[in-house]
């Protein structure tokens, strides 16, 4: 009964997309005074609320393990943990794609309930093409990817969560990642709006603003937790593999990055008009990849859990519609556009533009590492792409674009010289060649770590130099917003440089009660004793860690054997320190009764998540401050008006 | 520097774009060809081996009967096994995942060794009954029945 009315309410969702879409568009005809045009905001509503109930029924089947419907029976299980019971609606292809389908709805509801800044034809054509979107994922699923599918007869039990998606992380990074792609969908949305009506205006932009931030926040904590999951879950030692999925969530980041920077070049300084425009419609076909890249399985990766050609081909026809359209209304329009307002090459806006290249150039050259197996595939050439690829030439943009970071902000907006901020420069060139000599000539280490670390530093310092000579409590939210994300890519370079360049293994075949060491740590495996949890059962390996004079630390890795479905996995155990981690993995028993550990100590890697971390709180706090202020702009406003009003009423 | 005339900013900002992007994509394109590990089989291997010490994947049958622990406890030797009686010796340090046995399938990322042993630095096995390697599952078309004839164990 649950699973119809869900299946009810997504049918109903779906008319009205499409009913805000063909009011939208009569609106852009009729004027925004016209009957027609008084429909799009409720339907918006009204849709945002049927997707919820949709899939707030979704969820309620698999919290009662409702065994008749086929995509629980498919994915879960009576037996498993309530956590991972509900987390398991979205941890299936059907399921993550009504998540998705919901969030964009709820944000089209958002926007159509709060947003009275743009010019209501503008208005009427962004909810059009926000209908369009969603109409298209709304077909995807009511035709290729029921969620509510019944089974008949229902199944005496399930088949189970795969046990590797049985982890906090899957409650939270799917949902996280997805917020992300749609709210990049709505930034779209409002590049298609201005492109139709072409009013790419400063009051655009900041109506844009915000969805960009919160789409690049959620992005960042998702890839961050992401990796953060992938590092323990896998028990491969590894924090980024540079699979195809990872690079998928990674792509729009970069689009978005790119997006946020040239989005508040042209709120600020009105430039930049057609390439924010351009970069909306990039970063949204960006997620529209990834979404094809991992639900269509056409790339080996561990998310690929629908290899189903029908679903491939889908999305890439959404694909094609969507991105096709988009580009060839750009092709058309971006010329009518009138060009915004000029600026010298050293400015503001000038490090901004290089910025912007940069992080579209190492753009293209994750994509291309991602597309190129798919390419030689065609010609029956099997080939991987891995990091000696990724690593060197995406860091042969990424340099540059961090050098430019450090002095960008100390930059005046629109004109400036190079000789005003001269100081700094030397400062900063100081500080670089400082930290490549030494740490050059104290540490063997590669390259590309050297650099690495000698950029962290650098920006660690450059990072915070926009607040020189500024009294710290009068300087905008946004600013320290910018200031806290700078530095957080200056910690998590340090930590992703740290873990490449200082990192220590160790493999060994141990007996019980032996000893080995890993970096400063001494490791004893006291014993493997059998484990039981709710749904497996596991061989843990009882270690005693020592970290050079601290006291010791009891650690128990394990080899679990799920049943439901029958599947093991290693679950490694970590020990944190301020200054890095212990990463211990327990193997198998060789013939001998020695037991295989893997061990890494590993300094520093936490800053590569604590920088994550940094960065996103950087768009929050710059979010806050954005929308602080426009409240109270409003407020303003409301205030004049009245004040105007009453004065007239007095004449 | 003095600001650029106004009239041809935007088409100096658009060919500076592309510059970037043209130069992003010739690198990469450089860069592919000599970075991308291909995949071999046991018996492309055998006729055309690639050079020694580069980056490549090889992928098989694991023969059974080859597997063998050395005594350090955490190093393996076997074969690889592919069509035409082709045979490649492969040693790996490590945890091997938990689906690799005699019989299965498994793609070894790593390289050829001076000694025609092939070294690898991972493993990829059937991950469980849903996820095969792309590798594996590409083969198990073209070849799982000839695979099956020479190692009775074919893969599904």
């Amino acid at each position: 009964m649950i699973a119809e009315l869900g299946l009810a309410a997504l049918w109903l969702a779906a008319a009205l997309a499409f009913l805000q879409m063909v009011a939208g568009a009569l609106a852009l005809r009729t004027g925004p005074d016209g009957e027609i045009a008084q429909i799009s905001r409720p339907s918006a509503v009204v849709q945002g609320t049927l997707a919820l109930v949709s899939f707030l029924a979704l969820l309620y089947v698999f919290a009662v393990t409702d065994l008749s419907v086929e995509l629980v029976a498919a994915n879960s299980h009576s037996m498993k943990p309530w956590i991972y019971k509900v987390s398991g609606a979205w941890g299936n292809h059907e399921g993550s794609m009504l998540l998705w389908v919901t969030v964009m709805a709820l944000s089209g509801a958002l926007i159509a309930l709060v947003e009275k800044r743009l010019p209501e034809r503008t208005m009427q054509a962004t909810l059009a093409a926000q209908g369009f979107v969603a109409l298209g994922f709304y077909a995807f699923l009511l035709l290729s990817s029921n969620p509510f599918a019944r089974l008949e007869p229902a199944a005496a039990e399930g088949l189970g969560l795969n046990p590797l998606l049985q982890d906090i992380g899957l409650a939270l990074h799917p949902p996280t990642l997805y917020l992300g792609y749609v709210g990049l969908s709505v930034a779209f949305s409002f590049a298609v709006g201005a492109l139709i009506t072409r009013e790419v205006t400063p009051d655009f932009a900041r109506v844009m603003r915000p969805w960009v931030l919160v789409a690049w926040v959620f992005l960042t904590l998702g890839i961050t937790a992401g990796s953060y999951w992938a590092y323990y879950e896998l028990g491969w030692g590894g924090w980024w593999f540079w699979d195809p999925v990872e690079n998928a969530s990674l792509m729009p980041w970069l689009a978005a990055t790119a997006l946020l920077h040239s989005v508040s070049v042209l709120a600020s300084r009105d430039a930049l008009r057609v390439w924010t425009i351009m970069l909306g419609v990039v970063a949204f076909s960006m997620s529209m990849v990834g979404t094809f890249l991992v639900r269509s399985g056409i790339l080996t990766s561990v998310h690929a859990f629908a290899v189903d050609p029908e679903r491939g081909t889908f999305i890439l026809f959404l694909l094609a519609i969507y991105i096709g359209g988009a580009l060839l209304l750009f092709a058309l329009r971006a010329s009518t556009i009138a060009e915004g307002k000029r600026f010298a090459v050293a400015s503001r806006e000038g490090a901004l533009v290089v910025n912007n290249v940069m992080l579209s150039a190492i753009l293209a050259i994750v994509l291309l590492g991602t597309l190129y197996p798919l390419l030689t595939e065609a010609f029956d050439v099997r080939v991987s792409v891995g990091p000696p690829y990724f690593n060197p030439v995406s860091a042969i943009f990424a340099i540059p674009m961090f050098a430019i970071m450090a002095v960008g902000p100390l930059l005046r907006w629109r004109r400036d010289r190079w000789g005003r901020i001269g100081k700094e420069v030397v400062l900063i060139g100081a500080l670089l060649i400082a930290g490549l000599t030494a740490i050059g000539l104290l540490a063997d280490i590669a390259f590309l770590p050297l650099l690495g670390l000698a950029f962290a530093l650098t920006l660690g310092i450059a990072s915070f130099l926009p607040l020189r000579g500024r009294r710290l409590l009068k300087t905008p939210l946004a600013t320290w917003g910018m200031v806290i994300a700078h530095f957080g890519i200056a910690v998590a370079l340090f930590g992703m440089a740290s873990e490449s360049a200082f990192s220590t293994e160790r493999l060994a075949a141990l007996q019980a009660g032996q000893d080995t060491t890993v970096g400063p740590w001494r490791v004893r495996l006291a014993a493997v004793e059998p484990q039981a949890g709710p749904n497996w059962t596991a061989l843990a390996g009882r270690m005693v860690v020592r970290y050079e004079g601290d006291a010791p630390v009891e650690i128990a890795p394990m080899a679990r054997s799920f049943w439901a479905p029958a599947q093991q996995t290693t679950e490694s155990e970590l020990v944190t320190r301020w200054n890095g981690q212990l990463y211990a993995v327990l193997g198998g028993e060789a013939q001998d009764g020695r037991w295989q550990i893997r061990l890494w100590w590993k300094p520093f890697v936490t800053f590569i998540w604590y920088g994550g971390g940094l960065i996103a709180l950087g768009g929050v706090l710059s979010l806050i401050g954005r929308v602080v202020g426009d409240i109270k702009r409003r407020r303003v406003r409301r205030r004049v008006d009245e004040r105007r009003e009453d004065a007239e009423a007095f004449a | 520097m003095s600001a650029l005339k106004p009239k041809h900013q935007r088409l100096v900002l658009v060919v500076l774009a592309l510059i970037a992007l043209v130069a992003a994509g010739l690198l990469a394109g450089y860069a592919l060809r000599n970075q991308a590990s291909y995949f071999y089989l046991p018996e492309q291997m055998r006729d055309d081996p690639p050079a020694v010490g580069q980056a490549v994947r090889l992928g098989g049958m694991v023969e059974p009967g080859s597997l063998m622990t050395l005594s350090d406890g955490v190093t393996i030797d076997f074969a690889v096994t592919g069509r035409e009686n082709s045979r490649i010796p492969v040693r790996f340090s490590g945890i091997v995942p938990d689906l690799f046995v005699e019989g299965s399938g498994v793609v070894a990322e790593g390289r050829l060794g001076p000694d025609g042993i092939f070294v690898a630095d991972n493993l990829l096995a059937k991950h469980d009954e849903n996820y095969v390697p792309r590798e594996l599952e590409g083969m198990s078309e073209h070849q799982a029945a000839e695979m099956a004839e020479e190692t009775t164990v074919g893969l599904e």
